[in-house]
C-alpha cells in the first residue's frame, strides 16, 4: 500500500472559478448518454485510495470528525474483506482500485438555479434533459457531475411542507439530528466489500426527509452522470419517510463509453416509518464499460410500504439486490426488476426480502432479457425466521432469451421457519416463440419489429408501473437494444 | 507422498489416520489391480490434506458446518448380521455389513446364462476389470466437497457391482443392503450399476443401521450408467440411525434416448447430506429425479442436486418433497444447467416443503444456469403448512384432525410415489413411509 501512495497525486483544493470549457469531445454515437465534455475540476483526490484520499475528500467537504473516523474505520473494513468472487463473478477481479479517481469536483455547494451552474455541466444536462423533465412533471431535482451535486432544486410548494432534499453532504452538516441517527443502520459498513468502500469514500447522493402525513404529489429525481475517465462514483442516499407520509423518488444515470472501465458503488437506505410508503425508482443506463455495484435496503416499519422499482439496461457488471427489512406489523415490501443484458454485458441482480415480523407480505417478479452473448442472473433471498406467523413471500422469475449463445441464470435462496408462514417461488426460461415472430412478420413487420414488439410485450406489465415518461423511454432503449440483434 | 500423510493434522483426517488407512489397505484382498489401489491412495493423500467445508462455501451454504466431524468413528468387521426382508421379491440380492459381503442371493441361472451379473465390486476389479475401470467414480465432482469424496474413494471396502447387457430386461428388483454395525462404525457404501443398450433393469438399495442410537459415520456413493436406449429404475432408501452422519453421492449418466428415474427416501440419520449429479449425455436422455424425506426433531437433511444438459432434446423432471416435524432441517439446493448446445431441453425442478411444526425450517434454492435459449426450462419452490381448507373439509366429514392431517401428509407423498412405473413398487414404499410416519 506505501508505494501507491507515490503515485497519487493531491491536487490542493483551488476556487471554482478556474473552470475552463474546452471544445466537446468528438464520437458521439446513437446513445443518448455516450459523450463527454471536457471539464477541469478544482477539487481532484488524484488517483489510487489510501487514507489520504479520504482525508483529502473529508477535508474539502468541511465534515464533523465522526464522519472523517467513520470512513477512516470503513477503509480498513474495505481492505480487510475478499471480494465476494466464491459466490460472485470473476469479473469483479479486474477492478483495479489504485487506478481509480476517487473524487472529482467544481465546488461542493450545488446550484439552486440551473442559471447558475457552470455552462460546461449545464451543457451536459441538459442534452440528457433534465431541466425539461423538471419543469414538467418533478417536484425537485439533484442533478449529480462526478462527485458533487452540481444542482439542486425543490419546488416552493414542497420545500414549504417541510421537505429537504439535499445532498449527503448538507444533509449530515445541516441536520445530523434527522439524518445521523439513520446514517448507516439500515446497511452497516461492513454490510459487504462495496458498502464498506461507499462508506469510506462516498460524496454525493440525496438525503430526503419527509414529514409525518406529508404526501409528495409529484416525484423527486435525482440524476447521477459520470464525466471523467477512471472515475469512481459514490453517492449516499438516505430516504426517510416519518409517519404516515409518501415519497416518490426516481433517479437515472448515464456515463460516457470510455475504453478504461469506471466503478460506480452506491449505497442507498430508506427508512419508511410507521404507515409511511417509499416508491424508489431506478433506470440504469450506464455505458457498458462500468462496474456497477450498489447496495439498497430499506426498513419498512408497522405498515409500511416500500416498493423498488429496479431497471438496468446499461453497465459492464451490474450486481444489485434491493431488499426490503420487514421490521414492523403488516409492513409490505416489493421488488419489481427489469434487466437486458447485451454483449459484454452481465445483470446480476436480484432482490432480498427480510421478514422480521408477524404478517409481513412481500413480493418480487423479476424480468430478464438476454441478448447475443448477454448474461442475466438472478440472485435472491427469502428470509422468515423462527415464530413469525402469516408472513407470505412469492417471488417470481422469468427470463427470455433471444440468441442461441445468450445465457440466464437463477439463484434464489428461500428460507422459512414454522408452520405459519407461506412461500412460493417459480421461475422461467423460454425464447419469443417462432409463431409469433411468423404472425407478426405476415402481417408486414420486419423480423427486427416483431422481436422487439415481443420483448416488449415480455416486460409490459412491469414497464406500466414506471412512470409514464419512464415506461416510454423503456421501450425505445429495448428497441435500440434488440436492433441488430436477430438475423 | 507417504511422509505428506504421515505428518496430516489430526484436525483433518480425525479417526481416518494414516495407520488406519494401512490397515484397511492391509485388509483387502491381494487380488485386487493395482491401478484401484494406486487411485485410492492418491485418494487418501487429497482427503489428508484437503480442508473440511467452511461456511463461506457456496456447495454447503445453509448446511451444518460445526456439526460435521470425522472423529469418533471406528472400522471393525461387523460382529453380527440383522436380516431385513423388504416384503419386495428380488431377482438378486447382496448383502453387505461394514463393507464386506454377508450374504447374497443369486440370480436365477437364466438370467446368469444371458450374462447379466450382480456381484461384489471386488470380484468385478478382477474379472471385469475394464467395465469397472470406465465406470467406477468417474464422473466429475461438481458437488460437495472434494474430500468426503476421497475419503470414500479411499476407505471402499468392497461394493456392489450390476451389469446387465445389451437388450436384456431384469423384470424383478435387485437389492443391495449396507448395513452399519457397532456404535460408532463407519461405513463407505458404493453401488455401480451399468446397463448396456436396451437393456431393462431395477436395484432398490437399503441402508441401515443395527441400532437407533449408533454414532455412526458413513461415506456412500454410486454410479448408474444407463447405455443407449436402457431404462433404469433405482430406488434408495436411507434408514441410518438417528445419531449416525451420512454424506451420499450419486452419479447418473444417461445416454441417447435411454431413462433413468431414481426415488431416494430420506428417513435416517441426525445429519444426512445427499448429492444427485444427473447427466443427459445424449439426445433423447430422460431423467427423472424424485426424492421423499420425513424429517423428524433434530434432523437434518442437505439435498443438492445437479442437472446437466449436455446434448439437445433431453429432458429432466425432478420432485423433492420435504416433510419436516419437530426441529428438522431440510435443505434442498438444486441446479439446472444447460449447456450452450443443449437446445430444446425441457428441465423441471420443483421442492414442495410441508412444514409440519412450528420450529422446523426449510431452505430453498432452486438454481438455473441456463446457456440455450431454445428450452423450456421452469422451476418452483414453495414451503407452507397444511393447507386449512383442506384440512377443514375432511374434519367437516367428521375425520377427527390428526387423522386428516396424515391423511393429507400421505396425499402430499403420493404425488412422488406415483410417478412410479412399477404398480407393487409403489405399493410396498407406500406401506413403509407410512409406517415410518405413524411411528
Amino acid at each position: 500500500m506505501s508505494s501507491l501512495s507515490d503515485s497519487t497525486t493531491l491536487s490542493p483544493p483551488v476556487h471554482d472559478e478556474a473552470t475552463t470549457v474546452d471544445h466537446p469531445a468528438v464520437g458521439i454515437d446513437q446513445t443518448a448518454g455516450n459523450f463527454s465534455y471536457k471539464v477541469d475540476y478544482a477539487f481532484d483526490a488524484g488517483t489510487g485510495l489510501s487514507e489520504d484520499t479520504i482525508r483529502y475528500i473529508s477535508s474539502v467537504k468541511k465534515e464533523a470528525p465522526w464522519i472523517l473516523e467513520f470512513r477512516l474505520a470503513a477503509l480498513k473494513k474495505f481492505l480487510a474483506m475478499p471480494m465476494p468472487t466464491h459466490w460472485a463473478t470473476k469479473d469483479l477481479e479486474n477492478i483495479d482500485f489504485q487506478k481509480i479517481r476517487y473524487y472529482l469536483s467544481q465546488g461542493q455547494k450545488p446550484k439552486r438555479t440551473w442559471d447558475e451552474v457552470p455552462d460546461d455541466i449545464k451543457k451536459t444536462f441538459e442534452r440528457l434533459g433534465i431541466p425539461e423533465q423538471e419543469r414538467k412533471f418533478l417536484a425537485g431535482v439533484e442533478a449529480q457531475f462526478d462527485s458533487e451535486a452540481a444542482y439542486s432544486n425543490i419546488k416552493d410548494v414542497v420545500a414549504k411542507q417541510g421537505v429537504i432534499f439535499v445532498n449527503s453532504t448538507e444533509g449530515l452538516r445541516e441536520h445530523p439530528e434527522l439524518f445521523k441517527k439513520f446514517f448507516g443502520k439500515v446497511i452497516p459498513t461492513g454490510d459487504n466489500k462495496f458498502s464498506a468502500l461507499n462508506s469510506a469514500v462516498f460524496s454525493g447522493g440525496s438525503f430526503i426527509y419527509v414529514p409525518k402525513g406529508v404526501k409528495v404529489a409529484q416525484p423527486l429525481q435525482a440524476y447521477f452522470r459520470i464525466n471523467a475517465e477512471n472515475f469512481g462514483q459514490f453517492e449516499r442516499t438516505l430516504i426517510i419517510a416519518d409517519e404516515g407520509a409518501e415519497v416518490t423518488y426516481m433517479e437515472g444515470c448515464t456515463a460516457p463509453k470510455f475504453s478504461t472501465s469506471t466503478l460506480h458503488s452506491a449505497v442507498v437506505e430508506l427508512v419508511a416509518l410507521k404507515g409511511a410508503k417509499i416508491q424508489y425508482i431506478t433506470v440504469q443506463n450506464w455505458a457498458n464499460n462500468v462496474f456497477n455495484l450498489v447496495t439498497k435496503r430499506g426498513v419498512a416499519h408497522e405498515d409500511a410500504e416500500i416498493k423498488w422499482i429496479d431497471c438496468n439496461i446499461g453497465s459492464r457488471l451490474t450486481m444489485k439486490y434491493p431488499g426490503v427489512v420487514l421490521k414492523g406489523e403488516r409492513a409490505r415490501g416489493e421488488v419489481i426488476s427489469i434487466a437486458l443484458a447485451n454483449d459484454g454485458q452481465h445483470q446480476d441482480t436480484g432482490a432480498k426480502m427480510i421478514h422480521a415480523a408477524n404478517n409481513t407480505t412481500s413480493n418480487i417478479v423479476a424480468k430478464s432479457i438476454s441478448v447475443g452473448q448477454g448474461r442475466s442472473t438472478y440472485r435472491g433471498v427469502v428470509h422468515i425466521p423462527k415464530h413469525l406467523k402469516g408472513c407470505k413471500n412469492n417471488t417470481e422469475c422469468d427470463a427470455l432469451l433471444i440468441n442461441t449463445n445468450s445465457r440466464t441464470d437463477t439463484y434464489p435462496a428461500i428460507t422459512v421457519r414454522g408452520d405459519k408462514n407461506s412461500t412460493q417461488h417459480e421461475a422461467s426460461v423460454s425464447k419469443v416463440s417462432a409463431d409469433m415472430i411468423f404472425y407478426m412478420q405476415q402481417r408486414g413487420l420486419t423480423e427486427a419489429q416483431a422481436m422487439s414488439l415481443a420483448v416488449n410485450g415480455f416486460i409490459n406489465d412491469l414497464a406500466r408501473q414506471f412512470p409514464m415518461e419512464y415506461s416510454v423511454e423503456l421501450k425505445r432503449l429495448i428497441d435500440l437494444e434488440m436492433e441488430g440483434s436477430v438475423g | 507422498m507417504s511422509v505428506s500423510t504421515l505428518s496430516a493434522p489430526a484436525a483433518l483426517v480425525g479417526s481416518f489416520t494414516p495407520d488406519v488407512f494401512a490397515a484397511h489397505l492391509a485388509s483387502l484382498p491381494p487380488s485386487l489391480p493395482g491401478w484401484w489401489v494406486a487411485r485410492k491412495r492418491a485418494a487418501y493423500a487429497r482427503f489428508a490434506s484437503l480442508p473440511m467445508p467452511t461456511r463461506t462455501d457456496e456447495m454447503w451454504r445453509f448446511s451444518s458446518i460445526g456439526t460435521l466431524t470425522l472423529d469418533g468413528f471406528t472400522l471393525a468387521a461387523a460382529a453380527s448380521v440383522p436380516l431385513a426382508p423388504s416384503g419386495i421379491p428380488e431377482a438378486a440380492r447382496l448383502v453387505f455389513a461394514n463393507g464386506r459381503l454377508v450374504s447374497r442371493e443369486l440370480l436365477s441361472t437364466d438370467l446368469i446364462a444371458r450374462g447379466v451379473i450382480v456381484d461384489t465390486l471386488h470380484h468385478a476389479l478382477v474379472h471385469h476389470d475394464a467395465l469397472v475401470r470406465e465406470h467406477l467414480l468417474a464422473q466429475p465432482l461438481k458437488l460437495g466437497s472434494p474430500k468426503f469424496a476421497a475419503l470414500h474413494e479411499a476407505f471402499l471396502a468392497d461394493g456392489a457391482f450390476i451389469f446387465v447387457p445389451r437388450d436384456v430386461q431384469v423384470d424383478l428388483p435387485i437389492g443391495v443392503c449396507s448395513h452399519a454395525i457397532g456404535a460408532t462404525s463407519a461405513v463407505f457404501p458404493h453401488t455401480l450399476v451399468v446397463l448396456a443398450e436396451n437393456a431393462r433393469a431395477t436395484v432398490i438399495e437399503y441402508f441401515g443401521s443395527d441400532d437407533d442410537t449408533s454414532v455412526q459415520f458413513a461415506a456412500g456413493a454410486n454410479d448408474l450408467y444407463a447405455g443407449h436406449g436402457a431404462q433404469l429404475t433405482y430406488i434408495g432408501k436411507q434408514d441410518w440411525s438417528h445419531r449416525a452422519l451420512s454424506i451420499q453421492s450419486n452419479s447418473t449418466v444417461v445416454r441417447r434416448d435411454a431413462r433413468v428415474q431414481s426415488l431416494n427416501l430420506h428417513l435416517g440419520a441426525r445429519q444426512a447430506r445427499h448429492e444427485s449429479l444427473s447427466r443427459l449425455a445424449a439426445p433423447g436422455a430422460f431423467s427423472e429425479m424424485l426424492a421423499l424425506t420425513v424429517a423428524e426433531a433434530g434432523q437434518e437433511f442437505d439435498q443438492r442436486t445437479l442437472q446437466i444438459h449436455e446434448a439437445p432434446n433431453t429432458k429432466s423432471d425432478l420432485l423433492y418433497k420435504n416433510a419436516l416435524r419437530g426441529t428438522a432441517r431440510t435443505i434442498f439446493s438444486g441446479l439446472i444447467v444447460v449447456d450452450p448446445d443443449a437446445q430444446k431441453t425441457d428441465a423441471y425442478q420443483s421442492n414442495r416443503n410441508l412444514m409440519l411444526s412450528d420450529e422446523a425450517e426449510a431452505c430453498s434454492l432452486p438454481g438455473l444456469e441456463i446457456q440455450a435459449n431454445d428450452v423450456r426450462c421452469t422451476h418452483g419452490a414453495t414451503s407452507s403448512r397444511i393447507d386449512p381448507e383442506q384440512e377443514f373439509y375432511l374434519q367437516s366429514r367428521g375425520i377427527a384432525k390428526v387423522q386428516a392431517d396424515e391423511l393429507l401428509t400421505f396425499g402430499f407423498f403420493e404425488e412422488v410415489l406415483a410417478r412410479l412405473i412399477d404398480p407393487d413398487l409403489h405399493e410396498a414404499l407406500r406401506l413403509l413411509i407410512q409406517t415410518k410416519f405413524k411411528k
